[in-house]
């Protein structure tokens, strides 16, 4: 693994926490207050910043610090997350998906906009608190600047921030000055030991700066049965001989100071001879190392019967005892193998794997499910006996075949969360355009669908949410005018609907201005001046092509795209959409898309020599009618009564044009089937052949796109069989053809 | 042998540098996500050193270093601490739980195994 495949991870990590942080922002504004959702959002935003900052990304470090500074004040309780402050951090949090996008695909952001932020963040900070405080959160700075490079006092509780360098470790950059002689007192105390900080390792860093001499004073050594194992009872006298600074000398006991009394002066020319008669000595490390010393070069120069070395050795004696028994029952464990924990914890628990090689999977289980159901015809027509091995072994694998492919399937499912949340945004920043209130109501965001699906449906939401913001809600004070709260809802659901994924979109606006709607379309020629259309027709006209770009009824939601793309993009999903408005109480667009793209459940029938698959999810059940049953109504339509309610009869074979007069349903088969719209229908075929799963071939891509025709598919004796667009069928007898952009045209 | 370090960290992009960058450097790593694998881990890992974020989910690094200091078999064990936070008050109570030493972030390869060096013999 490399830094790029490493920022990859980052940014799609990012991915993430920005979704936690953004559901968690959610929550507090809906008066969620547990600690531990305040403590989620704030660890997305300092987990942001601490990848950021190692990529170097600081633009997105420095916005990110001062979002978590404002966080922070949240988390202490400092600042009330109340719905201004959320607002605030809302779009804090839009601006940080925009700094992530910008550093992983070099865009640019609003600058203006993420400024006027930093000082709204910084304006929060400091708002909540009392006059004069001194407890102040920091200001914010622009950048987590290091802090102040002082050196720390020794004072207990002085305990300041250094940034850690080695810089004084052997490098040539600083001036030689000509080797000062240090005189350094070192004394710990027990609390030393106790944090895992080893004296010992103090003074090997020490004698690397120069040539050092070690004096062990051992007067506070008590009697052996007094003596605490924990306690502390040396303290070193040392000279040393270096060119580097007093603050090079104390960064060597950065992680120590508190915890011992040091003392570091420069000595006086002459006299550290006197006071201290030492041999300068060099500094022998491997006694340290009990375990394999990893630096042989030390071992092999140490002097074995060195006063210091030896010093040094009784320091680690006495005072390192618990170490000494850790490390003994480390060796002991060190002999067994890794053990299963170790192990576990080094397991990932999930693998990422590039897409094309599920879809390569996916497409081989397709060949394999057409293969097997080959096969097996193969079979029956060999065999009809139906009893041999052959015909055991051969149900076995249909299973097999069944349960490979649910389970490749399953690896592309996956919760349209992602998308919807990133709807919230989109609600918010076009609402804080036209100036509406508007509150944003997910449901079913965990409702799993095909990869594949969810990706393409992020464009057609996003384009019927501004809509709805910019023209189903109203403004809050035309609202408050009829009577509403000011505040308007959108609400946006998810749900699995016999085998299909249905999403809900509704708004409790004004709903669609039905005069204006019919008068734009006879203006546009899409439909005659006379023409007597139903309400739903009439709302169903924002669909047509050609209907918003001719007069735009905004520019908000206009983009160039109108209603027709998104009703094509849902059609390319094999998904359907349509739309119910109630004046004064707002619309809804529903939109039905299929769980996966590649294989569908399908009942497989005859049509007038024709063999078609109805999907079976559309199916409510199949029965046989009796003349007594049929009823006629107007010149060509009739009716199917089925327990007590009567229900539209559709002739397939009539609808597609494979016949030209109506067959007898008393011939056929009627399939009850329920449409997008609501009710139900009864399509007639001439029989049925059997079910199957089939594997869905577009027929776009391979052919061009059919009315009434869904998709294809082939068969097991491999010929082609077209799948059938039941929704689509439906509508054409509704009166509507199968091809709606022609039907109003010629209404006139 | 080689030396073994214990990391503790929540984030996915921090555990794959720290991995990366021991590994490169000749220590044998083992990873948790949080304070409490870190703690689950630790039994039968005896880990060298430890490096263990602040910010965690379940159990932060606070509770994870008192939780190891009171742990009598690896109390000794040096700990590092490796945060964004360089404020006082976030230093001075990692330290009291027992921390040994800090790496402030942002991360930097060579600063971790000096550190990493300089706390264990």
């Amino acid at each position: 693994m490399d830094m790029n495949e490493i920022k990859e991870i980052f940014f799609q990590e990012c991915e993430e926490q920005l979704a936690e942080l953004e559901s968690g922002l959610l929550k507090l504004n809906d008066g969620d207050r547990d600690p531990e959702t305040v403590n989620a959002v704030f660890r997305a935003v300092h987990s942001i910043k601490g990848g950021a900052g190692a990529f170097g990304l600081d633009d997105l470090v420095a916005f990110a610090h001062v979002f978590e500074t404002t966080l922070d004040c949240v988390r202490s309780n400092k600042l009330e997350p109340n719905h201004d402050v959320l607002k605030v951090m809302l779009k804090s949090a839009d601006v940080l998906a925009d700094l992530v996008s910008a550093s992983r695909d070099g865009g640019s952001v609003d600058e203006s906009r993420t400024r006027g932020l930093v000082k709204e963040l910084e304006a929060l900070a400091k708002g909540e608190l009392p006059a004069g405080g001194h407890e102040a959160p920091k200001a914010a700075p622009a950048a987590p600047a290091p802090k102040a490079e002082a050196p720390a006092p020794t004072d207990d509780s002085g305990f300041q921030p250094i940034p850690f360098t080695f810089e004084g470790f052997g490098d040539d950059e600083e001036p030689a000055i000509e080797g000062a002689t240090y005189e350094i007192t070192f004394k710990p105390r027990r609390e030393l030991y106790a944090k895992g900080n080893e004296a010992a390792l103090l003074l090997r860093d020490l004698s690397r700066l120069g040539e050092m001499s070690i004096n062990c004073d051992m007067e506070a050594l008590p009697a052996l049965d007094k003596m605490d194992p924990e306690a502390s009872y040396f303290a070193w006298k040392i000279s040393l001989k270096t060119t580097k600074s007093e603050d090079d000398i104390r960064a060597v006991f950065e992680f120590a100071e508190w915890d011992c009394e040091l003392e570091v002066k420069v000595a006086e020319e002459n006299t550290s001879d006197e006071e201290l008669p030492m041999t300068p000595v060099p500094f022998d490390l491997s006694i340290l190392d009990d375990s394999a010393a990893p630096a042989e070069e030390e071992k092999a120069a140490a002097p074995a019967e060195d006063p210091a070395a030896n010093a040094v050795a009784a320091a680690e004696t006495a005072t390192g005892v618990a170490k000494a028994v850790a490390r003994a029952a480390e060796r002991k464990e060190a002999a067994a193998p890794a053990t299963p924990a170790a192990a576990a914890a080094a397991a990932p628990q999930t693998i990422r794997v590039d897409l094309d090689r599920v879809d390569r999977l996916i497409n081989l289980v397709g060949e394999l499910v057409i293969n097997q159901a080959m096969l097996s015809q193969s079979v029956i027509e060999n065999d009809n006996t139906g009893t041999s091995s052959i015909n055991m072994g051969l149900e076995e694998l249909q299973q097999l075949t069944r349960e490979i492919q649910d389970s490749v399937m399953a690896i592309r499912a996956q919760p349209v969360k992602p998308v919807f949340q990133r709807m919230s945004r989109i609600v918010r920043e076009v609402a804080d355009m036209v100036g509406k209130q508007i509150r944003l109501v997910t449901e079913g965001e965990n409702t799993e669908v095909d990869k594949t699906v969810i990706d393409k449906l992020a464009e057609p939401l996003t384009h019927m949410i501004r809509n709805a913001v910019d023209h189903g809600i109203e403004s809050p004070e035309k609202r408050e005018a009829a009577g509403k709260n000011p505040e308007g809802t959108i609400k946006l659901s998810a749900k699995h609907r016999s085998g299909r994924i249905l999403i809900e979109l509704q708004d409790d606006g004004a709903g669609i201005n039905r005069e204006r709607v019919r008068q734009k379309a006879i203006d546009n020629d899409l439909i005659a001046a006379d023409a007597n259309l139903s309400d739903d027709e009439i709302d169903n006209l924002i669909f047509m092509p050609g209907f918003s770009t001719a007069d735009k009824i905004s520019d908000i939601s206009g983009r160039g795209v109108g209603m027709d793309v998104v009703k094509r993009s849902i059609q390319a999903l094999g998904g359907r959409i349509s739309i119910s408005s109630r004046p004064g109480f707002g619309s809804t667009f529903t939109m039905s898309l299929p769980l996966t793209l590649a294989v569908l459940d399908g009942m497989v029938v005859t049509v007038a020599g024709q063999t078609l698959v109805v999907p079976l999810t559309a199916i409510v059940e199949t029965l046989q009618p009796e003349t007594s049953a049929i009823h006629s109504f107007g010149a060509t339509q009739r009716l199917i009564s089925i327990r007590n309610s009567f229900c539209p009869l559709v002739d397939v074979g009539r609808v597609l044009n494979y016949r030209a007069t109506q067959a007898n349903p008393v011939e056929g088969v009627a399939l009850l089937v329920e449409s997008e719209g609501g009710g139900q229908r009864a399509l007639m075929v001439d029989a049925i052949q059997g079910q199957r799963q089939v594997v869905i071939k577009s027929l776009e891509a391979n052919y061009t796109n059919v009315p009434g025709i869904a998709a294809a598919t082939i068969l097991g004796d491999g010929r082609v069989a077209l799948i059938l667009d039941v929704d689509a069928v439906v509508a054409a007898s509704r009166g509507q053809s199968l091809k709606p952009e022609m039907s109003f045209a010629a209404t006139g | 042998m080689k030396k073994k370090v214990l990391t503790v960290d929540d984030s996915r992009t921090i555990r794959n540098m720290l991995l990366v960058t021991l590994n490169n450097a000749g220590f044998e790593t083992i990873q948790a996500e949080d304070g409490i694998e870190g703690l689950e881990v630790l039994e039968g890992c005896n880990p060298d050193v430890i490096v263990t974020d602040i910010n965690m989910p379940r159990l932060d690094g606070f509770g994870f270093i008192e939780g190891v200091r009171r742990n009598e078999k690896y109390r000794a064990v040096p700990i590092l601490v490796l945060t964004t936070e360089s404020d006082a008050e976030k230093k001075n109570r990692a330290r009291q739980a027992g921390a040994t030493g800090w790496i402030v972030k942002p991360f930097d390869p060579a600063k971790l195994i000096d550190a990493i060096e300089r706390v264990t013999a």
